[in-house]
């Protein structure tokens, strides 16, 4: 024990160090394997060469990545005008629902409501109906853009989400931190912005961060009313070349934002539990 | 005029009645002491005096106001009834200091500057200055119940109500958070405590009340109550407590 | 009508038993043994298909693979119509049609994916405008001022961008039910498709639009060739395009034409 200590690591550590390389050893191997299957076996399949050709073609995503990469910025755009509008109306939502103002109560059934309508409705069917119903109605341009209305469409779906999210963290809030604060004499707008709030937001986030990743794939729905994003721009050189190829390029493109946001997310969550132990 | 003086409190959850017409009087830097076996309605009792439950029947009186009156605003009463809670009494996100400044921020109007050395005082006072700039989760469970009573004394409570504030804490911590009290006694906090520590309550109480079933079943000064209890209900609660 | 019907039938039914006793072209190339079976869109549009019935015979391309199965040497009972999107009319993998017409456009890049036959229609790119500005100037210059709608996978985005090349970005639509929404909605002004589609729009979908141009054909490289789509490599293509260049020199593809698409003319050109 006294000389394995002088080597630096007591008999356990080195008995651990052992169990450690050898699963690395077998997790290599196993993962070799796999590998050796995806990339000697899929290419022996008969289709292999037409599939190839017609979504790995090498050719086809060259001429058409700048342009895709061009096209997602406008993905990028719409998320972005998108997102803190959707934070702010699911916390506004949240709150209504939280309320206990007879005055709000109208408010707190309405809130009720379209969380469930909302939540109800596939996102592609709303952006649909808002973005060509509502301009329908004979608003003049610009107030008729599908720009506007598309983004508000994936702005109420995603709010009525993320009002449910907030909700329940303010709800997994301990109620004796409401007594606390009531016993101190604060108001009950104080005592939701100051204590229950910063602490229900704080263990929202990593869901949260899960929706802005659904919302950011969820944006390429804005092109079925128009607008020309990275889905679209890949449909129209699928369609002009027959080639689905550029759709791998879009997903690559998406997968380069989303595997990192994934990643952090998961990281948060991990830290959290980690805290909350 | 006593302080506070409850009169047929009645506090009722649907069918449970809680607290069962319950009368109490309490002197300026009285400290009074609720005993009682669990689910007697102690903590109940310190919530209705806290406004923070709505009493059915009865009045409650603070300086011979009734400050019980349905449709009264609770919060003005509130600044001047301090309360502790058994746990979950920190707000885990802000500092120990922070915790205390929160409330006279926000109804006084007051800067943090302005408050920092009231504040600071405060903390000295309980030896709890180095711990300012902590995180409840920082502290341990005996400092914490120790900020939660400073920042209830930082908005000038006349009375000061505890719910079991030391039962939640580790033997070693207890001592710790008794000393408080003591200090606060003798510096004529009127206060009322809901408690397990029979020793305490026999050595720093003005009165004792024996609570049951929501009923105040016996009160007095601590040592006729604990050395010669009057009813069976007392003794037999006390020859369980004091095993 | 009938009468055409009747010939058609009649040619079908005499080239069946002549093309079988000889042992025919087709023989074999099928995906079922004595049938062909061909795909149009789901739904299917006028005046293409009328009312969506492919099996009747009634509509431009109805009509057309009729007579390419006649001359084929299909009876027209031996004709299977299954319906396909584009996606699926490209992805690779067996096929479940041997033909599939739906105004699919010739192009170079398809070509390197998949066989198209002999083309069996040439139509114009035409604008449809929206009613508020039906009179505006047929000048390239006017027409890039406005905002511009079409179908995302037709060669009419191609042609937009390369002959128009608006001021504004286009907004590009999956199909062009969403693309006369988008006008009805009052989002976009103008859009590009072939000019049955665009006369059919103007006559029965949108109101008040109206047809204001249409691009010669050599405007463009041909994008406007309507082929028959087959699988990559598929045997059966050296007979349907014997069948269509035969449609053709006898006139018989004119006669269609003239039946079902007759009313594209007298739409000005744009230059
Ligand atoms: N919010 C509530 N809703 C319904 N019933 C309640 C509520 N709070 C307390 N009670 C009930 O009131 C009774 C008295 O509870 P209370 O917490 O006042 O007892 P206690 O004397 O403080 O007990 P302990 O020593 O366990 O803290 C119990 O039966 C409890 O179940
Ligand atoms: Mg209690």
């Amino acid at each position: 024990m006294t000389h394995d200590k002088a080597a630096g690591k007591t008999r356990r550590q080195i008995h651990e160090d052992r169990l450690r390389r050898r699963a690395l050893r077998v997790a290599a191997s196993s993962t070799a394997a796999v590998f050796l299957a995806i990339f000697l076996l899929v290419p022996m399949a008969p289709g292999w060469d037409r599939v190839k050709a017609s979504f790995f073609n090498w050719e086809v995503f060259v001429k058409t990545f700048p342009k895709l990469l061009d096209a997602f910025k406008l993905d990028i755009a719409i998320f972005l005008w998108c997102a803190p509008a959707i934070t702010v109306l699911g916390l506004l939502i949240a709150l209504a629902r939280d309320t206990r103002n007879p005055a709000l109560f109208p408010l707190r059934i309405l809130g009720a409501a379209y969380t469930d309508i909302f939540r109800g409705v596939p996102v592609v069917l709303t952006v649909y109906l808002i973005g060509f119903g509502v301009p329908g109605l004979g608003l003049p341009r610009p107030w008729n853009s599908p720009y506007i209305w598309g983004s508000l469409a994936l702005i109420l779906t995603y709010a009525a989400y993320v009002a449910e999210i907030f909700r329940s963290g303010i709800e997994s809030v301990h109620k004796s931190q409401r007594a606390a604060a009531a016993s101190l004499g604060l108001s009950d707008g104080d005592s939701m912005r100051f204590v229950i709030l910063p602490q229900a937001i704080r263990r929202v986030i990593p869901a949260q961060m899960n929706m802005l990743i659904a919302l950011q794939k969820d944006v390429a729905l804005l092109s079925f009313i128009g607008p020309v994003e990275i889905f679209r721009q890949a449909g129209v050189f699928k369609s002009l070349m027959a080639n689905f190829t550029p759709y791998v390029g879009a997903a690559v493109i998406f997968l380069a934002v989303t595997i990192p946001a994934t990643r952090y997310a998961d990281y948060l969550i991990a830290k959290q539990n980690r805290e909350r132990s | 005029m006593p302080k506070l003086a409850l009169h047929g409190v009645e506090k009722r959850f649907g069918e449970n009645v809680v607290c069962d017409g319950i009368d109490l009087t309490i002197e300026e830097g009285q400290m009074v002491c609720l005993i009682g076996a669990s689910g007697a309605g102690k903590s109940t009792l310190l919530r209705c005096i806290n406004l923070l439950e709505p009493i059915e029947d009865g009045e409650i009186l603070l300086d011979g106001k009734d400050i019980s009156l349905p449709g009264l605003d609770p919060q003005p009463v509130r600044r001047r009834i301090g309360m502790v809670f058994q746990s979950f009494n920190l707000f885990p996100h802000m500092t120990a200091v922070e915790n205390v400044m929160l409330a006279p921020r926000r109804l006084y109007r007051k800067s943090r500057s302005a408050l920092l050395p009231e504040v600071t005082e405060l903390f000295e006072r309980f030896g709890l200055k180095e711990r300012m700039g902590h995180y409840p989760d920082q502290l341990s469970g005996g400092q914490q119940q120790r900020v939660a009573i400073v920042r209830a004394l930082a908005m000038k409570p006349e009375v000061m109500l505890f719910d079991e504030i030391t039962s939640a804490l580790d033997p070693q911590l207890v001592g710790e958070v008794l000393d408080v009290l003591r200090l606060l006694k003798d510096s004529g906090m009127t206060m009322v405590l809901a408690t397990h520590e029979m020793a305490f309550a026999r050595e720093a109480a003005d009165k004792v009340c024996f609570l049951k079933d929501g009923k105040v079943i016996e009160e007095g000064a601590p040592e006729a109550l604990f050395d010669a209890p009057q009813h069976p209900d007392t003794q037999a609660f006390l020859a369980r407590a004091l095993k | 009508m009938s009468k055409h019907l009747l010939a058609a039938t009649a040619i079908a039914a005499l080239s069946a038993t002549t093309a079988f006793a000889d042992g025919h072209c087709a023989d074999g190339k099928t995906l079922t043994d004595g049938a062909l079976t061909i795909a149009t869109g789901n739904p299917a549009y006028f005046p293409w298909v009328l009312d969506n019935a492919p099996e009747s015979g009634e509509g431009f391309e109805a009509a057309v693979a009729y007579a390419v199965a006649a001359e084929m040497g299909f009876a027209a009972e031996n004709v299977t119509w299954v319906r396909s999107s584009f996606d699926q009319a490209i992805q690779p993998g067996p096929k479940d049609f041997d033909l599939n017409l739906q105004q699919f456009s010739i192009t170079e890049d398809r070509e390197k994916m998949v066989d198209f036959s002999a083309p069996y229609y040439a139509a114009p790119m035409a604008i449809l405008a929206a009613g508020s500005v039906a009179d505006t100037d047929t000048s390239i210059a006017a027409l890039q001022g406005l905002v511009w709608g079409a179908m995302g996978g037709t060669t009419a985005v191609p042609v937009l961008m390369e002959t128009i090349a608006p001021s504004s970005q286009p907004l590009l639509y999956g199909d062009n039910a969403d693309v006369t929404a988008a006008m009805q909605a009052g989002q976009i002004d103008a859009a590009l498709f072939d000019l049955p589609t665009a006369l059919y729009l103007s006559a029965v979908v949108v109101e008040g639009s109206k047809v204001i141009g249409q691009f010669p054909a050599d405007r463009t490289e041909n994008p406007d060739r309507f082929g028959m789509l087959m699988e990559e490599g598929n045997p059966l293509k050296a007979c349907v395009d014997a069948a269509i260049d035969s449609l053709t020199e006898t006139g018989k593809l004119a006669e269609i034409e003239a039946q079902w698409l007759q009313q594209t003319t007298g739409v000005p050109l744009i230059k």
